[in-house]
């Protein structure tokens, strides 16, 4: 018997990986400042000196796509964190506790999500303001519905199982059993959840900035905001739209590979079966 | 060993993904190195003419913005907005193409030797948009309605001074000012419009075009006059699509969706390729980093003048348009030449050193940090915010950027004065010096600056009183001065104005005021 290896954890595991550690290395070194514009080097092509080329001032792509990929996946953990936190703490309530706050808890949660995040994220942020702060705080907020529901189906699945019975006929408290006891297991659901909030928080940050109602102009380099500027330069400097277009994809990629990878079961294959094939 | 199917189909297209773009961006590398000088043609309207006029045909021109301000001749707020009334509306008198008034719907002007009496002798026959002809009565009920006589405001600010409109015969109109002002006359090209009627309501005026239909943020139509008493447009109607962005823009050039675009950035020109002719003018405004005077901390006059100090007017002007432009000293461009103090130009010199001596002088050894406005639908003035922050960067002083849209900018920043500073263009209602340095006076209902000295108050009374012209133009330098010196705003330049036409559209004028002179366009066979 032989275990096929997990390809999509292991490939999202490694682009993950890499896009990180070249993320974390943009936090203390960049080839030049991300903000620093030259006239002299306007609008550049991929060369040796700037491996992704330069934009309209003069300001090298790779340096902003290091520091704008570091501004969207801190976006993204911010958002997923703040999703995740009260997701699952209202998902392992209304889940484990059921009743007529459940009910009313879900209902509020469909009623949320029956809108399209990104316009319910737009409005929010027409009315707060754009900005980074107001961005995690608004996408924070809206994902927490979707935690919140896989986390209740879990528990709800889980509370009548016999170990969480045994557990409070022991008299373990509800809290301890909740946390100690149900969370763990339901762990593999809510990592993959958290993969694919991961996916949808950077692609929630890209499209708001491209729309110009995320990362402001002069706060950081953001993934989104480079897509904006780049399409004036669609055709006369392609490498602008390239470069932000491909970090975006990549990091996605990553995440929905990890998440894919979570939820894979492996299937066992006899040896024989392979022996077979070949003698037929 | 089986590769599992999603995997590969996910690997897959993203590498098809990437040599279809890789393909396609080499492709146009090649393009690119051909077209690096745009070599527009140059200002004069000859350039444009490239084979016979012909006559017919709708024309299809890019705006930036809707006219959600108004219809309202008498009431124009923004720019855009005047750039395609100046088409349905005309005046007794109207700018030409040289920047001289010449007579409209009246036929001549009389100016009495004092200054203070205008008689104006009507043209024979023309005709409103509606098919009736102008009589005295319209012209009085128009000037009227534009002083705001009989009420408690101006419609169109420095008109307040005409204490009479009367009409003394069927063909002849006496304006008669409170006060004596030579430059009454270039306030009188405000429309003439049917006694009575409300342009809030129905659009008729006496230009070369009548006013068809407009759908809000998509559209507005206008059509030939037949019965103009002028020189007649060439094409059948011009057709106004509303395009906020830039990209869009071009691309509705290049897919032929649109026939005529102006105020292009050099950016969007050298996109466009072979297909278009590229006039190269400027755009008769001021653009500045427009401060309000009345908030911390530009209501010091020091941080203002170390702001001044740190601005590269001739980077921007190279990040933006490769060096095209005209740089500003203060609220005068260069088209008005007559007034324009080129002294002032070098008030302040790019000197980020002694801009951080005058913020410590300020107290403010350590820079601060402000927003500034910007309207979103701007391409340019959103590139020089980048570069203007990143230069105040250097000194120490952080500018955020906020972007809004236009709406917002005109009621809260523009009309509601709630901001710190802003970057935008402010032009020339009407072609004097006048509605260039008005709105700085204190109380000017438009002196959105807040700025306040009395001084310039005191000055710019002088100036409008005052009937000898050069007297008066030295009086307005002066204005200027103050301006430049109390560093109001941080001035930048007059945004070099880039118009596009496609191959076979010509014809195209411009105009020391921002306006869009659409009788004058053609096709081309």
């Amino acid at each position: 018997m032989r275990r096929t290896p997990n390809y999509n954890l292991i490939l999202g595991c490694t682009l993950t990986a890499a896009t990180v550690s070249v993320i974390i290395l943009g936090f203390f070194w960049t080839p030049y400042e991300p903000d620093a514009m030259s006239i002299a080097e306007r609008s550049v092509s991929p060369c040796a000196a700037h491996l992704l080329g330069t934009d309209n001032f003069g300001r090298d792509i790779l340096s902003r796509v290091m520091q704008g990929a570091g501004t969207t996946l801190e976006i993204a953990f911010l958002a997923v964190s703040i999703g995740a936190t009260c997701g699952t703490l209202i998902g392992g309530l209304t889940g484990y506790f059921g009743g007529i706050a459940d009910e009313i808890i879900m209902r509020v949660n469909d009623a949320v999500t029956a809108f399209p995040s990104v316009l319910l994220a737009l409005v929010a942020v027409a009315i707060t303001g754009g900005g980074k702060t107001n961005l995690i705080i608004v996408l924070g907020i809206l994902f927490i519905p979707s935690f919140a529901r896989v986390v209740r189906g879990e528990f709800a699945k889980q509370r009548n199982m016999d170990y969480v019975k045994n557990a409070k006929l022991m008299g373990v408290t509800n809290l301890r059993i909740m946390f100690v006891h149900i969370l763990p297991n339901i762990a593999p659901v809510l990592l993959s959840s958290i993969a694919i909030g991961f996916n949808n928080a950077v692609l929630a940050e890209a499209s708001m900035s491209f729309l110009g109602v995320g990362v402001g102009p002069t706060e950081s380099a953001s993934l989104g905001r480079m897509l904006l500027d780049a399409e004036a330069y669609l055709f006369s400097a392609p490498w602008q739209a390239l470069s932000a277009g491909f970090a975006i994809t990549i990091l996605i990629l990553g995440f929905a590979l990890i998440s894919d990878g979570m939820g894979y079961r492996p299937t066992w294959r006899p040896v024989a079966k392979r022996r077979r094939k070949a003698d037929a | 060993m089986k590769f599992p199917k999603r995997t590969l189909a996910l690997i897959l297209a993203v590498l098809m993904l990437t040599a279809a773009l890789s393909a396609c961006s080499g492709g146009k590398q090649g393009e690119t190195q051909t077209e690096t000088d745009p070599t527009p043609q140059s200002g004069n309207a000859e350039g444009a003419n490239i084979g016979e006029p012909v006559m017919g045909g709708d024309l299809r021109v890019g705006i930036a913005q809707d006219l959600d301000d108004t219809f309202d001749p008498h009431n124009i707020i923004s720019a855009g907005t005047r750039e395609v009334l100046f088409n349905i509306y005309e005046g007794l008198v109207k700018p030409d193409n040289d920047g001289n008034l010449v007579p409209a719907v009246a036929e001549s002007v009389d100016i009495s030797e004092a200054g203070d009496s205008f008689t104006f002798t009507l043209r024979e026959g023309v005709k409103f948009h509606n098919g009736e002809t102008v009589t005295a009565e319209d012209v009085v009920y128009s000037v009227s309605r534009a002083a705001g006589l009989g009420a408690d405001k101006p419609m169109i600010d420095g008109m307040q001074i005409i204490t009479s409109v009367e009409a003394t015969d069927e063909k002849t109109v006496v304006v008669t000012l409170g006060e004596p002002n030579i430059e009454m006359l270039a306030l009188l090209t405000a429309g003439i419009i049917p006694a009575g009627s409300d342009p809030a309501v129905e659009t008729v005026g006496t230009g070369p075009f009548k006013f068809v239909s407009r759908i809000p943020q998509e559209s507005i139509v206008i059509e030939k006059f037949d019965e103009y008493w002028g020189t007649p447009a060439y094409v059948d109607s011009v057709t106004y699509k509303i395009i906020d962005s830039g990209e869009t823009i071009v691309m509705s050039l290049k897919s032929g969706a649109l026939d005529l675009v102006a105020h292009l950035t050099s950016a969007q020109v050298n996109e466009l390729g072979d297909d278009f002719t590229v006039l190269d003018g400027t755009m008769n405004l001021v653009q500045a980093v427009y401060l309000n005077n009345a908030v911390e901390p530009f209501n010091d006059v020091k941080v203002r003048q170390a702001l001044a100090h740190a601005i590269d007017r001739q980077l921007i002007m190279d990040f933006l348009a490769e060096g095209r432009g005209a740089a500003v000293g203060s609220s005068m461009y260069p088209a008005f030449e007559k007034y324009f103090v080129p002294e002032l130009v070098d008030e302040y010199s790019y000197d980020p050193e002694l801009a951080k001596q005058l913020l410590a002088d300020a107290g403010y050894p350590d820079g601060f940090s402000f927003d500034c406005t910007v309207p979103s639908n701007y391409q340019p003035h959103i590139d020089t915010a980048e570069v203007v922050a990143q230069e105040l960067q250097a000194v120490g002083v952080s500018m955020n950027i906020k972007l809004v849209d236009w709406e917002t900018w005109l009621s809260e920043t523009y009309l509601g004065r709630n901001y710190q500073a802003t970057i935008v263009g402010v032009d020339a209602a009407m072609m004097t010096a006048r509605a260039m340095l008005e709105r700085f006076t204190s109380d000017a209902g438009n002196n959105f600056v807040n700025f306040s000295s009395a001084e310039y108050d005191e000055t710019f009374a002088a100036a409008i009183s005052c009937t000898d012209d050069a007297e008066q133009t030295e009086l307005y330098k002066k204005l200027q001065t103050i301006l430049a010196e109390e560093a109001a705003n941080l001035y930048i330049q007059d945004l070099c104005d880039l118009v596009a036409m496609r191959k076979g559209v010509g014809g195209y004028e411009f105009y020391p005021i921002y306006v869009m002179d659409m009788s004058k366009v053609y096709f081309t066979n």
